[in-house]
């Protein structure tokens, strides 16, 4: 009796997950959509004047839109070579003893909070690119730059992971046809760990693209279209964040319905990402610490393990 | 240039981008504590702030991160550890366990502007909490949840086969097995998830100000309002109020993450050592 009330019980805490991603599918929807009915969702998507207090008011997500995307496409620019470059080293090349150096590293980029990388942007980064390149400072350059270094956890312990994966024979094939480890590496393992890959870069599109604070901070919060790097913009969701604070009626459901668009966005890349590896994979890292902690003290005889044959 | 030059080029770039994200690392830690510390000082971390922030300390801010990270643990892992007990011990894969891992991913990867509005209209509005210490509890928790499932699982995972067997063998339930032998033996690792998550809610700024409000105050109860560190130091730095608190409190939140990930590796290194003599 006590045994089933246990299980049920524990079948109660495995559902709060799917059920909490219904909960929020569902009241985002229900305070945003309204609002898309209302003004039209062509009108909602590509119309650029973002007017709420006009008259009448004007609800036109596209300069937010377009915002979002050059920032995002900008951070995976720089952030994937980046990211992948050190992924391979940890994964191929670096002795174990750096890797267990560079893991609390990349552990503690993902762990620092996004208000303090938007203070480095805002402090250190943006006069830097006024300097060096003019405008305000405040730009899609930075905020890129910055988002770049913020999505690196993901792309490279994802990476890593793909790359760890490919099996050994694929390896000890490509050398003893001849080639040396950079050719192994870049012609036959990074092409094997592809999907793997994709796929991290498709989860570091969906952390920068989701960021709030830190681009707030950074991007300078111009209602505009960009039409450079160097451009101030607004992303979607810098401006619910921004104007969150003081909106009511239509002005609010409008940001929901921004929220609404963020949310599918989100959803299409988590759903790709998940197709692509196959498995559903989960972004941060601090599960594979654990297992690749292991294979190390393993490795190196450090510790006996009876377990192995 | 022959393929051996192409290698060491390559090998070149690669230690280059490693070399380059340390010191990214380290470039925003030591700005951070140049900039801050020499505004820190005890009565920084005890005193109340006056003038918004401009004078004085962030004693609220403290108890208020405390309070909420505390709280939303509080909340987060009889949920995550159970729902991590029930996918690795009381089923197998099935349509249903997929449809769990996909909620449980899906919601690793809601950024956290969605949960802040989330929380807003369904705890602070629907819910009439109000901005309040237990929506963005509520809120938080929902947002680490992911984090110690996986962790949970992950660590439950790492018990050996035999022990189980051998507390089957002994005549033990099912619930008596996990409580006697899986839970302790996972506790190091669900511990790790625990305190990293507690390192996320820290470090939390979109989701905490829609849900538990901005207000400068010791969070008198469960429904009153109050402010994070990070928040108040995002209201700070953007409302331009005073840069030397603004370090110094960027100063408090890096120290404060940094213990974290050390105590977080340290139990990590010491549970792997552990399980691997066992």
């Amino acid at each position: 009796m006590k045994e089933r009330l246990i299980g049920y019980l524990l079948l109660v805490c495995a559902l709060v997950s799917i059920l909490s991603l219904g909960l929020i599918t569902f009241f985002i929807f229900e305070a945003g959509l309204p609002l898309i009915f209302k003004v039209g969702l062509r009108n909602f998507l590509f119309n650029a004047t973002w007017y709420p207090s006009g008259k009448p008011p004007q609800f036109g997500i596209a300069a937010m839109i377009v915002g979002s995307i050059w920032v995002t496409l900008g951070a995976i620019l720089v952030g994937v070579p980046l990211g992948l470059a050190v992924a391979i080293l940890l994964a191929e090349i670096a002795p174990p003893a750096l890797v267990m150096l560079v893991r609390p590293v990349i552990q503690l980029l993902a762990g620092i909070p996004s208000v303090i990388y938007g203070f480095i942007g805002l402090t250190i980064l943006a006069p830097l690119v006024r300097q060096l390149f003019g405008g305000p400072g405040l730009s899609v350059l930075t905020a890129a730059l910055v988002l770049a270094i913020m999505i690196l956890p993901s792309i490279i312990s994802i990476s890593e992971d793909a790359l760890r994966a490919v099996p050994r024979t694929y390896r000890d094939g490509a050398l003893a046809l001849g080639a040396t480890r950079w050719q192994t590496i870049w012609r036959v393992l990074v092409p094997a760990a592809r999907s793997g890959i994709v796929a991290s870069v498709i989860l570091g599109m969906g952390r920068a693209l989701g960021e709030t604070m830190a681009v707030i901070m950074m991007l300078g919060n111009a209602l505009q279209l960009p039409r450079s790097p160097l451009d101030s913009a607004t992303t979607l969701t810098s401006n619910i964040g921004l104007e969150m604070a003081y909106a009511s009626g239509d002005h609010r459901s409008a940001l929901f319905a921004t929220g609404v668009v963020l949310f599918l966005f989100i959803m299409v890349l988590n759903i790709l990402a998940n197709a692509l590896t196959g498995q559903l994979v989960f972004w941060q890292r601090r599960v594979s610490i654990w297992r690749a902690a292991v294979n190390f003290w393993r490795r190196n005889g450090l510790v006996r393990d009876r377990r192995a044959p | 240039m022959n393929r051996q030059q192409a290698q060491r080029i390559a090998f070149a770039m690669l230690w280059l981008a490693a070399v380059l994200t340390i010191l990214v690392l380290a470039v925003i830690i030591v700005y951070i504590l140049g900039q801050g510390l020499p505004h820190l000082s005890l009565g920084f971390l005890l005193e109340w702030p006056h003038a918004q922030g401009r004078e004085g300390g962030i004693f609220p801010t403290i108890i208020g991160t405390l309070a909420l990270g505390a709280l939303s643990l509080v909340l987060a892992v009889p949920l995550g550890v159970g729902a991590a007990i029930f996918l690795t011990e009381y089923t197998r894969p099935s349509p249903l366990t997929s449809i769990m891992r996909f909620g449980t991913d899906s919601l690793a990867g809601v950024p956290s502007i969605i949960f802040g509005l989330f929380g807003f209209i369904f705890f602070v509005t629907r819910l009439g909490m109000g901005w309040s210490l237990l929506a963005g509890a509520l809120t938080l928790a929902l947002m680490v949840l992911p984090t110690i499932i996986r962790t949970s699982e992950e660590a439950i995972r790492a018990v050996p086969m035999a022990f189980r067997e051998v507390s089957y063998g002994l005549g033990a339930s099912r619930w008596q097995m996990v409580r006697t032998v899986v839970l302790p033996n996972a506790l190091p690792g669900i511990i790790t998830g625990i305190i990293l998550s507690f390192g996320r809610a820290v470090g939390e700024t979109a989701a905490v100000i829609f849900t538990a409000g901005t207000a400068l105050n010791l969070p008198s109860s469960l429904f009153a309002p109050t402010r994070t560190m990070a928040t108040h130091f995002y209201i700070l730095a953007i409302e331009g109020i005073s840069l030397p608190k603004a370090y110094a409190t960027g100063a408090v939140l890096i120290i404060t993450i940094l213990i974290i990930n050390v105590v977080a590796n340290a139990l990590i290194t010491r549970s792997v050592l552990r399980a691997v003599r066992r």
